[in-house]
């Protein structure tokens, strides 16, 4: 593909996230927006009276860290990808020459 | 997808846990042979299994106004298969129940289930029929990251509608499918957008591999 249909996907990928901030502006976690899908179903489950029998050994102790071991994911991935994707456009072109 | 800890009946995370358990052995012995065979396609491995652990790290918010992840399952399972993806599935939602309270130990086999084999069990054959249709293999990643993402989410509500069919199981997998399938659906499609330009870049990058690893069209190899 050339680069402006990369572009082009680029773009619609970024407004296909953005568009629901953009939806419900100014709503929140408090009025039940943009809360975790996951999370949702844990309450359906709750409604019909199960009680979880096992709970996480071990949980991030705030916001905070969770968003630290969130971050650290995403980057472990991110630096694998770029690693090799680097590796392999260097040696393209190193072969194209 | 992810069915929160002790949120299972003992007996469903004891089944998908047996399921689970055999296609991860078949997943690991499918990864020795490959390494065997083609030892350059290591740091696809590698790159497929980072693409789930980013992916799956990025909650986005969908237009039903709840947030949901993508899998990034389709790569994997296009260039590997479904029981080599379920390898994968089961190191990122290993570090996510232990570390991210994500998920959690108890349900770590009905969640490698829907996101390690159903998902990319139906990628797999989706990519398979289109590109063996002769389709390129940049239009057939797209459907095979699409369903793979979304059928994980369709998994994981049979999954829980099974265990908890109340009032029965028909209302309970709707109220589930809602829940999960609906909201995923824009995420899916942008999963698909994002495989496709990885793998873009895949084929302009490493071509011979990819037609070692018999994963291109026909016309395209």
């Amino acid at each position: 593909m050339n680069r402006s249909t990369l572009i082009l996907l680029g773009i619609v990928c970024i407004i296909i996230f953005i568009a629901p901030l953009a939806m419900y502006n100014g709503h929140g976690e408090d009025d039940g927006y943009f809360g975790g899908s996951d999370d949702q179903a844990g309450q359906a489950v709750e409604k019909t009276g199960f009680q979880p029998w096992y709970s996480s050994i071990w949980e991030p102790p705030s916001g905070e860290i969770e968003s630290l071991i969130f971050a650290l994911q995403a980057a472990i991935g991110a630096i694998i990808i770029g690693y090799f994707f680097g590796l392999w456009r260097g040696q393209s072109s190193k072969e194209e020459e | 997808m992810h069915i929160m800890e002790g949120y299972l009946p003992l007996m469903w995370c004891i089944i998908w846990f047996v399921i689970s358990i055999i296609v991860v052995a078949f997943g690991l012995y499918q990864i020795k042979k490959i390494v065997d065979e083609t030892p350059e396609s290591k740091a696809l491995l590698a790159v497929s299994g980072a693409f789930m652990f980013v992916l799956s790290s990025l909650k986005l918010p969908s237009v039903t106004g709840s947030c949901s992840h993508p899998c990034g399952n389709g790569l994997g399972a296009a260039l590997f298969g479904p029981a080599v993806t379920a390898v994968l599935a089961t190191i990122v939602l290993l570090f996510q129940a232990i570390l991210l309270a994500h998920g959690g130990l108890t349900t770590l086999g009905a969640n490698i289930f829907s996101m390690g084999i159903v998902g990319p069990l139906v990628g797999w054959i989706v990519y398979k029929a289109l590109t063996k249709a002769n389709i390129s293999s940049t239009i057939a990643i797209f459907f095979a990251a699409f369903l793979g993402d979304l059928l994980t989410y369709v998994a994981t509500s049979f999954q829980l509608a099974l265990a908890f069919p109340a009032p029965n199981f028909g209302t309970a997998l709707t109220n589930f499918l809602i829940i999960f399938a609906v909201t995923q659906i824009p995420l899916a499609v942008g999963e698909g957008i994002l495989t496709v330009i990885i793998w873009d870049r895949l084929k302009a990058y490493k071509p011979k591999l990819l037609a070692k690893l018999n994963v291109l069209a026909p016309s395209e190899a």
